[in-house]
């Protein structure tokens, strides 16, 4: 399961930087959400798939370690945030000039 | 009643801009928006001075947020690199806001971010846990998006999004780190970390340090990291310019000097930030030496700046983390003047290109003299504070037995001499029609080259204390039995 789940993490690390490479604008923003989707995968791989009770009510030894957890939610709405953000700059960008290429002029 | 409120102390440079922020969101009028924000700044300002002068004597503060015992709950800590690093991130930061203040650039928007930014800086300077000091980032870096983008033209709007995007890759690098030795230790809060990471395995730890130097790296903008800095500072007003070269690189300097003490001592120099700290640097001044524009130039040299810092760092003396420390301190308050010198030169003249500019010093007399003087402190001339910080360098690393980093360095003091000397030259003399700055905009430099001179004529009093702040970070003991209770 781990190594499953480790698998992929990988594809969306690769997908993301593929994506991040790519001209069009609105593809970079998605490559970059995907790459914290990427780190989001990796916090729950850290605490281990052992798939354990639920904390509360749970006798010692067999819940799932519920902190990892909680920083992925905190994760999760921080990159939310961002998203929304660069997806308004993109709107911003588009409103500027039309075209939404960026390239290095 | 007097000890419960002093032992709240270390949370308020984080809650009143907190507070200030979201009451400018509210839209108050111009006025009580510039009073606003100038008190929020002060306050942050006589705060951290308070605690500056309550640790004098090493102690170390924590505070453990909503009364969960340190490691379960989330701690805040002021120890005195903490509290030297708020000092210095409040007075830039109210430096700056009074200069944008006098160029007319303060909207509500503005005002607003520029709280949200000091409150994520002084965040991220006082939390004791990893995973906090990631919150902190992302709070920080939002503002800064924010502040960037703020009012951009389209070409602007585009640097800005390539900042916003390797700063999004350094935060995916900070969480792969922090579920890497979260897995491994099994905790994140910092003075915990100190403590079970000898037991943990060597693996998962190594990797998990290798991707936090990759993500403060990154921030810090060390080689060869550091590609993106000079495009990004080139966008925002002086004001905003000063507060972001002087403060934002250095929160990444100060996750290094946090993380790479206290978390993974290095135990003797070590080569791989040795190498990073050459680099950074030689290609820094390199690069300034390429330019021509004084924003640009100016750009530059911060990255070639860091590299001292992170020389201090690599040496892993208490002689070099202090140097190191009194370097930042330092650094941040000459460029920041350099960045509102040169602010104001553009606000005045609508340009900082070196080839439309010209005789500046012949109607600016203050201005020219207020540029020198950091210009000097920044290449390390004595009696200001430079040279004191790259002497406690040089010496640190000679202790080390490390010649080459100091021969690096002092080669690189004289190309940063010659390029300020460049901008010097073509700036303030020469031919040209220039026009007279308004003191206003003339007075905040002027501010922080006083501070520079000051320092430099009392530098035992910064250095004992930059020194103090080295010794909780190599010595360890004290910030781990503060924040654990032992």
């Amino acid at each position: 399961m781990a190594a499953l789940v480790s698998l992929l993490a990988g594809v969306l690390v690769a997908t993301g930087i593929y994506l991040l490479l790519a001209r069009s604008l609105l593809r970079q923003i998605i490559g970059l959400s995907l790459l914290s989707h990427a780190a989001n995968v990796v916090i729950l791989l850290a605490a281990g798939l052992r798939g354990g009770v639920p904390v509360i009510g749970a006798s010692k030894g067999t819940m799932t370690d519920p902190l990892p957890q909680a920083l992925i939610l905190t994760a999760i709405v921080i990159s939310f945030g961002v998203t929304a953000f660069l997806l308004a700059l993109g709107y911003r960008m588009h409103l500027f000039g039309g075209e939404e290429d960026r390239d290095g002029s | 009643m007097v000890a419960r409120l002093l032992e709240a102390l270390p949370a308020l440079p984080i809650v009143v801009p907190h507070l200030a922020a979201i009451l400018l969101l509210l839209r108050p009028g111009r006025r009580v928006r510039r009073t606003l924000g100038l008190a929020s700044c002060l306050g942050s300002l006589a705060v951290s001075v308070t605690l500056v002068l309550l640790l004098r004597g090493g102690r170390v503060m924590p505070i453990q947020a909503g009364g969960w015992a340190a490691p379960f709950g989330i701690t805040i800590v002021a120890d005195m690199l903490g509290a030297l690093m708020v000092l210095i991130a409040s007075l830039i930061a109210l430096v700056g806001l009074v200069f944008t203040v006098a160029s007319g650039r303060d909207d509500r928007f503005v005002h607003a971010g520029w709280q949200f930014l000091l409150a994520g800086i002084n965040w991220a300077f006082l939390t004791g846990d990893l995973f906090n000091l990631y919150v902190a980032y992302e709070v920080m870096l939002i503002a800064s998006y924010f502040l960037l983008t703020h009012g951009t033209t389209r070409h602007q709007a585009r640097e800005a999004f390539g900042y916003v995007a390797i700063n999004l890759i350094a935060s995916m690098f900070f969480l792969f780190g922090v579920a890497l030795i979260y897995s491994a230790a099994g905790t994140l809060n910092i003075a915990h970390l100190v403590e079970r990471i000898p037991q943990a395995p060597a693996l998962p730890v190594r990797a998990g340090a290798y991707m936090l130097l990759t993500a403060f790296g990154i921030k810090a903008a060390i080689f060869p990291l550091y590609f993106w800095l000079p495009h990004a500072y080139a966008i925002p007003p002086g004001g905003t310019a000063a507060f972001f070269g002087g403060m934002l690189t250095k929160v990444g300097v100060y996750s290094l000097f946090r993380v790479f003490t206290l978390v993974f001592p290095s135990g003797g120099p070590d080569p791989l930030l040795l190498w990073c700290a050459a680099g950074t640097m030689l290609f820094g001044v390199l690069g300034a030496l390429a330019q021509e524009e004084v924003r640009r130039i100016l750009s530059f040299h911060i990255i070639s700046q860091v590299g001292y810092m992170i020389m201090g760092l690599a040496l892993a003396s208490q002689i070099g983390v202090a140097g190191g420390i009194f370097y930042i301190l330092h650094h941040i308050v000459v460029k920041a003047g350099l960045i509102l010198a040169g602010g104001a030169i553009e606000e005045t003249h609508g340009t900082g290109r070196l080839d439309r500019l010209g005789g500046v010093a012949r109607t600016n007399g203050v201005l020219a003299t207020v540029f020198v003087i950091c210009a000097l402190s920044l290449a390390g001339v004595p009696p200001f504070s430079g040279f004191f910080a790259k002497l406690l360098l040089i010496r640190a690393g000679l202790e080390a037995g490390q010649p080459g980093i100091v021969a690096v360095s002092i080669v690189v003091s004289i190309l940063t001499l010659m390029s300020m000397l460049k901008i010097y030259a073509a700036v303030f003399w020469g031919p040209g029609e220039p026009k007279r700055a308004p003191a206003r905009l003339v007075i905040p430099a002027a501010l922080l080259a006083a501070i520079t001179v000051a320092v430099g004529l009392r530098a035992q009093v910064l250095s004992s204390l930059a020194s103090t702040a080295a010794g909780h970070l190599t010595t360890r003991t004290t910030y781990v039995n503060a924040v654990m209770k032992r």
